[in-house]
């Protein structure tokens, strides 16, 4: 199975759910955000926005080599 | 004191044209807690003419670690009468208009009507879409701002939008809560996203520069990690 490599950048209460090395990040090719998600343990209720290389993309957006993954969780206070 | 003093150190990243351009502007900020407080004093300071102040609140013992108008002995004091008189201190140019209310959809409309833009300072995001609503039907910009621990988020949206459903979804759940119901809001964190949404408010009235617009800043400030995405 090809193998590609992914940076991670997780922020707020996620963060804690970050890998040691969040730059390289190895996964299957193909392997979507929801994926990704479920791999570091992270509750699927917790992620609210996912942008891969700075744009919005859906849970079922399947990665390449390369990408940038971001994953924000709701914030609403004021 | 000369209205020239009072700017001379807006001088020259603001020019005089463009100081009027403040002083003539109406600008309403809903809800006057950690982000609304921190909006309405940097807007007073810049020299926007019209604040009209909208919260139904008083202050209590919890909005002092970070919520800029409340002291202690303004506990139990309307929200929009701590800022009246903090604003009025501040620069007695400044013409405020407050509103004890909590917003509705139709309780908005006869505010946003008069006012140039409004800045989403509010805390649930039922509340946000609610808003937004609001600053379409009165065809105006709505700079949202939302915090939760050291994390927060700016986005601006104007009337044809479609602005919270790109963030939030189509279908949110009613009554969503953010991170913030576990984690707080700390008072640098509020002051900082407050400062984003106020310079977004800035640049709109003066066609300046880049808004965020179908765009979200979005900042953790444990990590310094700061983004700007692309919502469309």
């Amino acid at each position: 199975m090809q193998m590609i490599k992914i940076e991670l950048k997780l922020f707020a209460t996620i963060a804690r759910y970050l890998p040691d090395s969040p730059e390289a990040f190895f996964v299957k090719e193909g392997i979507t955000i929801r994926e990704v998600s479920a791999l570091l343990g992270i509750p699927e209720s917790d992620v609210k926005l996912t942008f891969v290389n700075g744009k919005l993309r859906p849970l079922d957006y399947a990665l390449e080599n390369g990408d940038r993954l971001g994953m924000f969780p709701p914030v609403g206070g004021g | 004191m000369t209205t020239l003093e009072r700017y001379i150190r807006n001088l020259d990243t603001l020019n005089s044209e463009e100081q009027l351009v403040l002083g003539d502007a109406r600008v309403c900020i809903a809800g006057l807690g950690g982000l609304g407080g921190g909006v309405a004093e940097m807007l007073a300071r810049i020299g926007v003419g019209y604040l009209y102040l909208v919260d139904g609140d008083i202050f209590s013992m919890s909005n002092l670690n970070r919520q800029l108008f409340s002291t202690e002995k303004l506990i139990g004091t309307h929200k929009t009468d701590a800022a009246a008189l903090r604003i009025n201190d501040i620069n007695s140019n400044i013409h405020v208009r407050t509103f004890r209310r909590f917003l509705t959809l139709d309780s908005c409309e006869d505010i946003f009507d008069e006012v140039d833009v409004v800045v989403d300072c509010l805390d649930s995001i039922d509340d946000r879409f609610m808003i937004q609503e609001a600053a379409h039907r009165s065809s105006i910009p709505l700079v949202s701002g939302a915090i939760a621990g050291t994390s927060g988020q700016v986005t601006t949206i104007f009337p044809q939008d479609k602005g919270f459903e790109l963030i939030y979804g189509t279908h949110y759940e009613k009554n969503l809560k953010g991170i913030e119901t576990r984690v707080g809001n700390l008072s640098f964190c509020a002051l900082f996203v407050a400062s984003i949404q106020a310079s977004e408010v800035v640049k709109l009235l003066l066609n300046r520069g880049e808004v965020l617009r179908n765009k979200l800043f979005i900042a953790d400030l444990m990590s310094n990690s700061y983004e700007i995405m692309d919502l469309k």
